[in-house]
């Protein structure tokens, strides 16, 4: 078993129209390669789901301004002029959810639940046409999985069977994505041989993981 | 005061309503000062929503590590005794009852708790981040703001903004007083002496209901 592939051939696995994943929060923890990579490319009319779309220079942003998304499932995009103008331009669809569902609805579509129940959002804009249940009255509204075809993710070490450590605040929604998609392309600063990971400090197992991308390659 | 003296006021305030062993989230601009001020010797756990608690300073320059950033994407520090997690645990923190306080600023606030802080339609539509869990399932909710935005006022007796969250507001603290969002309207607890009562009135849409032991504001 091989999983570590070419920066380029990992990125052939997304084509135009895609629904892609990518974690990282305002670009800490995003992979910046796979992203410059993709940038390059030009694969486009892509479905986005992230964090937020960072800034117009850092990151996902840089997939906003080359307009290769057609549609962005964020939490946040104040960061970006560029989404903001897209958006009211009619040229991207976005679709804003509060950061706690966003990352449930992640956690939901990687974990085989159909759906969840949650109060973020009632009484505001969030709950127009969806469903809303009431428990021991009090009221929540039903939210639904996201998947996808592809995850871009980052992670600081890896060894060859996909097992990923973290480093700091860059898990966010890295942790999350590698269970979500069809295909999962990890960027890892450095790969080492199995067995050399501490099974105790591993976050992410291995089996979640498609594809290494050694980052760190000199 | 000037517009900078008068964040510091509001932030020392909002400081001193929070308890040793508190877990707390504090939002972008003004509500970010409060970590100046943390009461001393309390253990206050401050949490990022990015995904972990024990928010430090901002390291010094050359010092910085990019995989280290608060929710606003500025590198931040971890204190001894901090921890990270991912995005669902952070906001199952958020949402499951585990933070004692958030503070946040705001647009508008109205005498039913109501909170408007993510959009103004046509104008400005950031998104509502972490904001709609954060007041949703803090179990305090502080508003820390200036009273009025030059002039134009931000207590109302109904946001006409799209809301954040209803009815979740718990206290408001601006550089004239501080104010407990209750089943029967605002209650003016605590007034800043550069001010009278009618000043601040005059300042806020909302009828406030004035305190039986109204207190001096005390920083």
């Amino acid at each position: 078993m091989n999983k570590i592939i070419a920066i380029d051939e990992a990125i052939d696995k997304i084509q135009d129209g895609m629904t892609i994943m990518v974690g990282g929060f305002l670009g800490c923890g995003n992979p910046h390669r796979l992203v410059n990579k993709l940038v390059e490319k030009g694969t486009k009319d892509l479905t986005l789901i992230c964090n937020d779309s960072s800034f117009p220079d850092y990151g996902v942003g840089k997939l906003i301004v080359n307009k290769q998304i057609k549609k962005l499932i964020a939490s946040h995009v104040g960061t970006n002029p560029e989404t903001g103008r897209q958006m009211n331009e009619g040229e991207m669809e976005v679709v804003l959810v509060p950061q706690g569902t966003l990352a449930e609805q992640v956690r939901a579509g990687g974990s085989g639940l159909g759906g969840f129940l949650t109060p973020t959002g009632v009484g505001t804009v969030v709950e127009e046409g969806k469903q809303k249940i009431e428990i021991e009255g009090v009221e929540y509204l039903l939210e639904l999985p996201l998947k996808a075809d592809v995850a871009l993710i980052a992670g600081q070490t890896a060894d060859k069977f996909g097992n990923i450590e973290y480093f700091g605040a860059t898990r966010n929604f890295n942790q999350l994505m590698a269970t979500a998609a069809d295909v999962v392309i990890a960027e890892v600063e450095e790969i080492v041989e199995v067995g050399e990971l501490d099974p105790n400090q591993v976050v992410t197992p291995g089996i979640f993981v498609t594809h290494l991308v050694n980052g760190g390659a000199k | 005061m000037d517009r900078n003296e008068m964040k510091n006021f509001i932030a020392k305030r909002v400081a001193k309503m929070l308890n040793d062993g508190d877990v707390v989230n504090l939002g972008i601009g003004l509500p970010t000062k409060v970590s100046n001020y943390l009461p001393e010797g309390a253990n206050i756990f401050l949490q990022s929503e990015n995904g972990f608690i024990g928010l430090g300073p901002v390291p010094q320059e050359g010092q910085e590590d990019f995989r280290i950033t608060n929710a606003g994407g500025q590198c931040v520090t971890i204190l001894p005794g901090g921890v990270f997690f991912d995005s669902s645990t952070s906001f199952g923190i958020i949402r499951g009852g585990h933070v004692d306080m958030t503070v946040l600023g705001a647009l508008q606030v109205d005498e039913k708790g109501n909170l408007a802080n993510w959009m103004i339609p046509g104008k400005m539509v950031p998104g509502m981040g972490g904001a709609m869990d954060l007041v949703t399932g803090a179990k305090k909710v502080t508003i820390a703001m200036e009273h009025t935005a030059k002039g134009s006022k931000k207590i109302l007796k109904e946001c006409t903004l799209p809301l954040t969250a209803a009815g979740q507001v718990d206290y408001i603290v601006t550089e004239m007083g501080l104010m407990e969002v209750t089943k029967e309207g605002i209650v003016l607890k605590e007034i800043n002496p550069e001010y009278t009562v009618e000043q601040v009135q005059e300042a806020t849409e909302a009828k406030l209901i004035i305190a039986d032991d109204l207190k001096e504001m005390q920083v």
